[in-house]
């Protein structure tokens, strides 16, 4: 049975869509077959940050509202064998999304797909609760500034009390943390929450660390998920995140400052 | 004693709670209502309510019957129909609800249920709990789990016990006490029916605000000796007074 990772946030432009594409590419590269699913029908942006952007012909509302087949909809990735990207439309808007047409689009993935990675869209409107409705497990996407961890604390009211699971009373949707765009070198001078602050107020697991990185921008413009960038801090962070949602064991990294004597700043320029 | 009937015929007093129906075809309608009694399962929970008609008016009657049984599904028992003109009252009937004349209850100015009471609105939250004449047991209320910012949870008749940290944005509500084994960041109000005596009870102070009785301090009255402190809140004749718990 497949695993549906719903990706949401509450607060926009925390690194949702970065972590969507990174997870749902991760996972593919583990050797799972995934299928990641842009949730954000009339702002689409998974397909550009997947670099699949110009191969759309069929997207989601087409395949709930139109008769056309997820298979025809579903774009294959050119450099993962196991991962398939389902566009959203740039021409509707969210309440193409009915709930019940999303459940039987989930219900065919499932049966082809192992992972079904949602990408939310921002908000709690309706968008944002069809795509936590079916999660099996849930990526709460957060940056260390107090704003954003109040609106994904929210957010982790809504999967406990309007998730499918919440509605038949089944286990709850299994919750992770992830902290991203964490700057050292801010929250040691206190210009940013600690993971420990965040930790302390949305008292939910922490699946991962993603350190700021210049290198996420640049994938992101390139069409590639970060995470496919293996000599990047972000990329290996989210290779590590990957790794944990797996169920490995894997150490924190790139949450300490790094050390910048003259000597380490020398080998980072001609790094 | 054989004259004795075997039973007497009482009047009671009985405020009931009202659904007023205002958008029955909401696709979430039914899931939100579940939330609603989730939230307040000591009031809630397979509670009786009249179904208040009067927004529908004019317009054709639901399937009743599987409204109700939709209803029922949330834990809620619908013993009647209010407000309703005579095509609903027939309908009300044909499924075996009562049909209640139209008592007391609030009109249409009420916030959308999913939004929580604002402070000032607050004494008049639960009318129906005020015009209650027959005092009941309390019915305390447990909540073991976090409450997060944008949910409320209320007891009506008896105290709100928290096992789990109340987050900024939620509101903990009681008629009695409130008590808190854990952080309190988001509002508590005690007491809000008025109950002077009530307390609120917190394992970290660092409310957004408190209230007992309708007298509230925010955030930036709260002594600053008491932040982040286990802390008792009680209302003295002067006002609220915070104290520290050692």
């Amino acid at each position: 049975m497949a695993t549906i990772i719903t990706v949401t946030s509450g607060k926009g432009g925390v690194g949702k869509t970065t972590t969507a594409a990174s997870i749902a590419a991760g996972l593919a590269q583990a050797g799972k077959k995934t299928a990641v699913v842009d949730f954000d029908v009339g702002l689409r942006n998974l397909d550009l940050i997947m670099g699949c952007e110009r191969r759309v012909v069929f997207d989601f509302v087409n395949v709930i509202h139109d008769d056309i087949r997820v298979q025809q909809a579903l774009i294959k990735d050119k450099r993962l064998e196991n991962l398939y990207v389902l566009p959203a439309s740039q021409t509707r808007d969210k309440d193409a999304l009915d709930r019940d047409g999303v459940g039987r689009v989930l219900d065919e993935l499932r049966a082809e797909f192992e992972y079904i990675v949602c990408d939310s869209p921002a908000g709690i409107e309706h968008g944002a609760l069809t795509a936590l409705y079916f999660a099996d497990e849930a990526v709460v996407v957060t940056n260390p500034e107090i704003s954003a961890v109040r609106d994904s604390d929210r957010i982790i009211g809504l999967l406990n009390s309007r998730s499918r699971r919440a509605e038949e009373n089944g286990d709850p949707v299994k919750q992770h943390l992830l902290l991203t765009r964490y700057d050292p070198v801010r929250v040691e001078e206190g210009e940013m929450l600690t993971t420990e602050d965040v930790l302390e107020i949305l008292a939910i697991p922490l699946l991962g660390v993603i350190p700021q990185d210049r290198s996420v921008l640049a994938a992101s413009n390139l069409g590639t998920p970060v995470v496919l960038d293996d000599r990047s801090p972000a990329g290996k962070a989210y290779g590590d995140t990957v790794q944990r949602l797996l169920g490995h064991d894997v150490p924190m990294r790139f949450i300490d400052r790094k050390p910048n004597g003259w000597f380490q700043r020398l080998l980072r320029r001609s790094a | 004693m054989t004259d004795l009937k075997p039973y007497q015929i009482r009047g009671t007093m009985q405020a009931l709670p009202a659904l007023r129906i205002e958008r029955p075809d909401e696709p979430d309608f039914f899931s939100q209502l579940r939330d609603e009694v989730l939230r307040a399962p000591g009031f809630f929970k397979n509670a009786p309510i009249i179904l208040d008609v009067q927004a529908l008016a004019g317009t054709s009657p639901l399937d009743l019957r599987k409204f109700v049984a939709r209803v029922r599904a949330c834990e809620l028992q619908p013993i009647g129909v209010t407000n309703g003109d005579e095509v609903w009252n027939d309908a009300a009937r044909s499924v075996g609800l009562s049909v209640l004349a139209s008592g007391g209850q609030p009109k249409a100015t009420e916030a959308p249920a999913s939004e929580p009471p604002t402070v000032a609105e607050r004494p008049e939250a639960s009318p129906e709990v005020n015009g209650a004449a027959v005092p009941t047991a309390p019915s305390n209320v447990l909540v073991e789990h976090a409450v997060r910012g944008g949910q409320q949870y209320c007891a009506r008749q008896g105290d709100l016990i928290c096992l789990a940290a109340v987050s900024n944005g939620a509101d903990v509500v009681a008629s009695g006490n409130v008590h808190i084994y854990a952080p309190l960041r988001g509002r508590a109000f005690a007491g809000f029916e008025g109950d002077r005596g009530a307390m609120i009870f917190c394992d970290r102070l660092e409310a957004e605000l408190v209230s007992i009785a309708g007298y509230h301090l925010v955030s930036d009255e709260l002594p600053s000796a008491a932040i982040g402190k286990r802390a008792r809140v009680r209302l003295a004749d002067d006002g609220l007074i915070v104290d520290v718990m050692t």
